[in-house]
């Protein structure tokens, strides 16, 4: 067996194969280490999803599963298969920067529970994925070590802030990554590379170890080619974690089951709701073509889909960027050059702790960190806190409230997940509306706490680029999300014959010197 | 510090003119094994950083969870100063830049503490001049919060003698994260020329209760129990409230009432002058008993409260705070009122032994079988001279209230004579053992064996002829001598009323 | 409300510990001007009646056992320090007392 092939391998089916003993933990991390080594590149060239591969680790690691496996060990079901962590995740043993300088070598002496979870499972980490600096843009291009690319077209934006995350899968790097969303950095990223994220129930996965942007709207999920493999890496993650005051005590949903529940691509009886606020005007021709095929499938499989109203929705986006900033300026507070990170000392004499503090920030912080921070100092202000952060929590109580009533006459709700297929890079750099704008559909779920996945429905006719379709569920009903996906996810396969991702465009071959081995890579 | 200097105003001079207001804030580190949101121990005295997690440090990624026995320790302390406590109340963020803090926002209570609205009966003595009598103040409580201490620097170089551009700055983050309750007062008012009193009999009021909730070690001189004075004067009680200062680094019960006097004379100087007083913080100064300028609090300080969104509303279970206040202990002042009553220790005596630390001690002795009255002349007496002696507290003398008990049991049975008690005292200090083994070892015992004693009678009075002839002869005081040979000769081991009456029974009989 | 000046944006730069050139600051004062034209109507659209919510899920009571976990060395505490002196982070000079 080729080790291409391998790296074409879904993870369930790596996993089945691994359990069978058919391959080794330590092929497919090495076929996969030869991906990124092929096609990964640098902040020049390339897919770019890569900022740090612990490929030494990651085989020894892979060794390690293989001789548990072989002296008859019980493992979990994905161990051994390799995944790809977006770099917002502390790590011992590999750097974690957040795609900032400020934090530019940093080695965390602990664990992300998520990562701990993984390691427990005997996932394999092969490195960590580039992100927007701190996680705050929707292109990857804020990353202070250069952009990730669309593995569809390598001018396009990959999505973000977990553009490396959703571009790995594409590129057939890492069959499974872990990214973080806090208003769309999960979901926007798979849309546009026609791949599956999720962003699971707030306090559903441990956000210990996740570095903070905004702590009400963070939370880590799982992201993968497919809605079982989604589903798998969310069983993993999941769960309730004593170090984070807001993880949700009792059971993790049975996300597995209801995958491969849904598969049969049977919805009868499940009510879906689309969003009559998140479509229409302002979304592409293409995205909504590509939805509304979608939606007419949901309802050939016996879904009863109608049409439902959540007006507050319209208030998402300007509360989520007053909320956003506010408590990213309090969490970013603590890279200060003091500690940990980097530290830059302005000339001359008798210089100030206050005076490196304020020349470290200024070097270490790129642009969109800079105008969040002032953003959230200035909405916290004393003056302003009523009118801006205050009232900004209320909207959150409206758009709760919009959700309650809509899951009151529906089971999930649907919607495009951007309104735009992959746009240029560097087409809306200088225009932060223009990307705010493009997180309108996926901001409500982080404002109240929902789960939601965006899968791919096609390729938009006037770019042959992937659309994503979001599916949105009550607190604590993840399992649905998986449900209706998986349906939907059979049905689309059963008319297009084969996964949409077999479209992508094969990966230029980068200036192929780098090892499987690499360390380095920003 | 300002350019002018402008003199203080004697004291008297200046709680004649002015009406002095205070408002105290006091930080009190709770004694708990873990820090308020993390579980990294918090020994004191440990070397530097090593009393850290990622919590403590602030790392990147690090949430806090809250500390249940803090919880518990700041609602006990709540119900002790009679505060009301919240039925729900959250914690924020104070966000403000300085290296000590990790984070750079300290996670505190702001618009809803975890008890409010309470108070604190204070007996405050009569002044030492005698110039003022013994009275009782209620102090009224605005507030209790919960909130996690800072790290510690010390700074180094400059004055040190280091060449200019030397200076740095070393932090040590044990401190960071160690629970603290800070108890605000509302402003006190009317206590005139006896505020600074006020200040220090509320401040060890506080000090005691603390203790007696057994929530905090409460040393201020370890900075465990930190104090902050704030003070402004106005002309007269129906005036409004005056600029105040705000002086912090207040860490002793004296220094309290040191410092707000100062303040008063300071401030009293800049009014009469016609200057105005400058809002800011102060640094109190042990050494010289001064306080000097720290920053002028100004609109750039904007701490940008808002609600700590990693931690989760506390609502505390009703039966659960009616659980806790069943089980307080009885209130310091309280206790002293109904142990003087049971006593029947006058004023003065009650205050010789709390000043001597000696409440429990007293108590315990008198548990154990001993008279209050004896409990307190050995506590206050002889046990405090020989602890004063080495330098110790009371409480750290190797003897126990059993112990004091057992030896003046020996004295009452007649076994001991005061001065025999003494030796056997030192005896049980110097780790001989209990009394009635050290009476054992050292053979101290009163010699009350009748044959023993006739017979050094005898002796002297065989010695001693011509006295015994003036004894017979009617003059029995000079039997003295013969006592005084008989002590003598028996080293003091016997009871010289009984020495007496074998003196003038063998005379006779001679 | 959305006018945000250039003293002001200089005040909010100082205040958050971020040194910025002249330019910046002016570029700063257009964008931030920009978004908060497009999140002012927050204000608008919420009456008094409506509560705020700053979690999303209702949990409370959420607390640890006053229990010690051994975590962090010295060693591994001081690793990413920029400079380390006698077991403590070194900072440059820090001017004024804590708060």
């Amino acid at each position: 067996m080729s080790a291409a092939d391998l790296t074409r391998w879904d993870a369930s089916r790596l996993a089945a194969a691994l359990q069978a003993g058919e391959v080794s933990s330590v092929d497919a991390t090495r076929a996969h280490l030869d991906r990124i080594a092929q096609v990964d590149g640098d902040a020049d060239a390339g897919v770019h999803a890569f900022l740090h591969v612990a490929g030494e680790q990651a085989l020894a690691d892979a060794a390690e599963v293989d001789a548990r496996r072989g002296r008859g060990e019980e493992l979990g079901p994905l161990a051994g298969v390799p995944v790809g962590v977006k770099d917002v995740l502390t790590t011992t043993g590999m750097p974690t920067t957040c795609g900032s300088r400020i934090l530019e070598g940093w080695v965390s002496p602990y664990d992300a529970t998520v990562v701990r979870q993984l390691k427990a499972a005997g996932m394999v980490i092969v490195g960590k994925t580039n992100m927007d600096e701190f996680a705050m843009g929707s292109t990857t291009e804020r990353s202070a070590f250069g952009p990730t690319r669309n593995p569809w077209d390598h001018t396009r934006i990959p999505g973000g802030s977990g553009g490396g995350s959703a571009a790995a899968l594409a590129a057939f790097e890492v069959p499974l990554t872990v990214g973080s969303d806090t208003g769309g950095s999960i979901r926007q990223p798979a849309a546009v590379t026609g791949t599956v994220g999720v962003k699971p129930t707030y306090g559903g996965v441990s956000r210990y170890g996740l570095v903070a942007m905004a702590s009400s709207l963070d939370q880590a999920g799982p992201c993968g080619r497919t809605v079982l493999d989604t589903a798998l890496l969310h069983e993993v993650m999941a769960g309730h974690d004593p170090h984070d005051s807001t993880s949700l005590p009792g059971p993790a949903p049975q996300v597995v089951a209801a995958a491969r529940e849904g598969a049969s691509g049977d919805l009868r009886g499940v009510r879906v709701g689309v969003v009559r606020e998140l479509g229409g005007e302002g979304y592409q021709a293409g995205v909504r073509a590509r939805f509304d095929e979608a939606v007419a499938l949901l309802t050939e499989a016996g879904a009863d889909v109608v049409e439902v109203g959540c007006p507050n929705f319209a208030h998402a986006l300007p509360a989520y960027y007053l909320i956003m900033p506010s408590e990213a300026s309090s969490n970013l507070a603590r890279y200060d050059g003091m500690r940990y990170g980097l530290r830059v000392v302005p000339d001359g004499d008798g210089v100030t702790a206050e005076q490196v503090m304020a020349a470290t920030r200024a070097a270490g912080f790129g642009e969109e960190v800079k105008r969040r921070v002032i953003l959230g100092t200035y909405a916290l202000s004393a003056g302003y806190y009523d009118a801006y952060y205050g009232s900004a929590q209320k909207v959150r109580t409206l758009v709760q409230r919009d959700f309650d009533a809509a899951f009151g006459q529906v089971d999930v709700l649907v919607s495009p997940t951007a309104p735009t297929t992959a746009y240029r890079l560097g087409e809306k750099l200088d225009d932060p509306l223009a990307m705010y704008a493009g997180d309108v559909a996926t901001i409500p779920a982080n404002l109240a706490g929902v789960p939601g996945m965006s899968l791919p429905v096609g390729l938009a006719d006037e770019d042959g680029l992937p659309v994503g379709l979001q599916i949105l569920a009550p607190a604590r009903e993840d399992q649905r999300l998986y449900r209706v996906g998986a349906a939907l996810e059979a049905l689309l396969l059963q008319r297009w014959g084969a996964p949409l991702l077999a479209r992508v465009p094969e990966q230029p071959a980068t200036a192929a010197t780098a090892s499987s081995t690499t360390e380095a890579r920003a | 510090m300002s350019t002018t200097e402008i003199g203080n105003v004697p004291f008297e001079e200046a709680v004649a003119q002015f009406d002095p207001v205070m408002g105290l804030e006091v930080h009190v580190e709770l004694s708990t094994v873990t820090k308020m949101f993390s579980a990294a121990p918090t020994e004191f005295g440990a070397d530097p950083n090593t009393q850290v997690d990622p919590v403590s440090l602030g790392l990147p990624g690090s949430l806090p969870v809250l500390n249940a026995k803090a919880l518990e320790s700041a609602i006990r302390i709540g119900l002790a100063l009679n505060c009301t406590i919240a039925s729900q109340c959250r914690f924020a963020r104070k966000n403000y830049f300085y290296p000590d803090m990790p984070k750079n926002f300290q996670t505190s209570q702001y618009d809803e503490p975890i008890a409010f609205d309470g108070w604190l009966d204070v007996d405050v003595p009569a002044s030492e001049d005698g110039t003022g009598e013994a009275f009782t103040y209620r102090v009224q409580i605005e507030r209790a919060h919960m909130e996690e201490d800072t790290g510690k620097s010390s700074h180094v170089g400059g004055s040190t003698g280091r060449i200019h551009g030397a200076e740095y700055s070393l932090v040590d983050y044990n401190r960071a994260g160690i629970p603290l309750i800070e108890i605000v007062t509302r402003p006190l008012t009317g206590a005139g020329r006896r505020a600074p009193e006020v200040a220090k009999a509320y401040v060890a009021t506080l000090r005691d209760l603390l203790r007696s909730l057994d929530v905090s070690d409460v040393k201020m001189e370890q900075g465990s129990m930190r104090c902050d004075v704030n003070l402004s004067l106005r002309p007269s009680p129906d005036a409004p409230l005056g600029t105040r200062s705000e002086t912090k680094n207040v860490n002793s019960l004296r220094s309290v009432e040191r410092a707000v006097r100062y303040e008063i004379g300071r401030h009293a100087g800049l009014l009469r002058a016609g200057q105005r007083v400058v809002q800011e913080t102060r640094h109190w100064h042990e050494d010289t008993g001064l306080t000097t300028s720290g920053r002028e609090k100004s609109d750039a300080e904007d701490y940008r409260y808002f609600p700590e969104p990693d931690l989760v509303p506390i609502a505390p279970d009703p039966a659960w705070v009616e659980e806790l206040r069943a089980t307080l202990p009885e209130p310091p002042a309280a206790r002293r009122r109904r142990l003087q009553s049971e006593w029947g220790f006058s004023d003065l005596e009650l205050r010789d032994v709390v000043n001597a630390g000696a409440l429990d001690l007293v108590e315990a002795t008198v548990a154990a079988g001993a008279s209050p009255v004896s409990a307190r002349k050995w506590w206050t007496g002889e046990i405090a001279r020989r602890a004063n002696a080495e330098g110790i507290d009371l409480a750290s003398s190797p003897v126990t209230p059993q112990q004091v008990a057992e030896l003046q049991g020996l004295v009452d049975a007649g076994t001991l004579t005061d001065r025999l008690a003494r030796t056997a005292l030192e005896g049980v200090l110097a780790g001989e053992g209990s009394p009635a083994e050290v009476v054992e070892k050292r053979g101290l015992a009163v010699v009350s064996d009748d044959s023993a004693l006739t017979a050094a009678v005898d002796a002297a009075i065989a010695a001693n002829p011509g006295v015994a002839e003036k004894i017979r002869g009617g003059k029995v005081q000079a039997a003295g001598a013969l006592i005084g040979a008989v002590m003598k000769e028996m080293r003091g081991q016997a009871d010289a009323a009984r020495v007496r009456e074998l003196v003038l029974e063998r005379v006779g009989a001679s | 409300m959305s006018d945000i000046s250039r003293p002001e944006v200089a005040h909010l730069a100082r205040l958050a510990r971020i040194d910025m050139t002249e330019e910046e600051l002016d570029r700063m004062a257009a964008q931030l001007g920009a978004v908060l034209d497009a999140v002012e109507q927050v204000a608008a659209v919420v009456g008094d009646d409506v509560p705020a919510t700053s979690h999303p899920m209702p949990l409370r009571n959420v607390t640890r056992p006053d229990v010690v976990v051994p975590s962090l060395t010295a060693e591994e505490a001081l690793a990413a320090a920029p400079e380390v002196e006698d077991g403590r982070f070194r900072v440059p000079m820090i001017l004024g007392e804590e708060a």
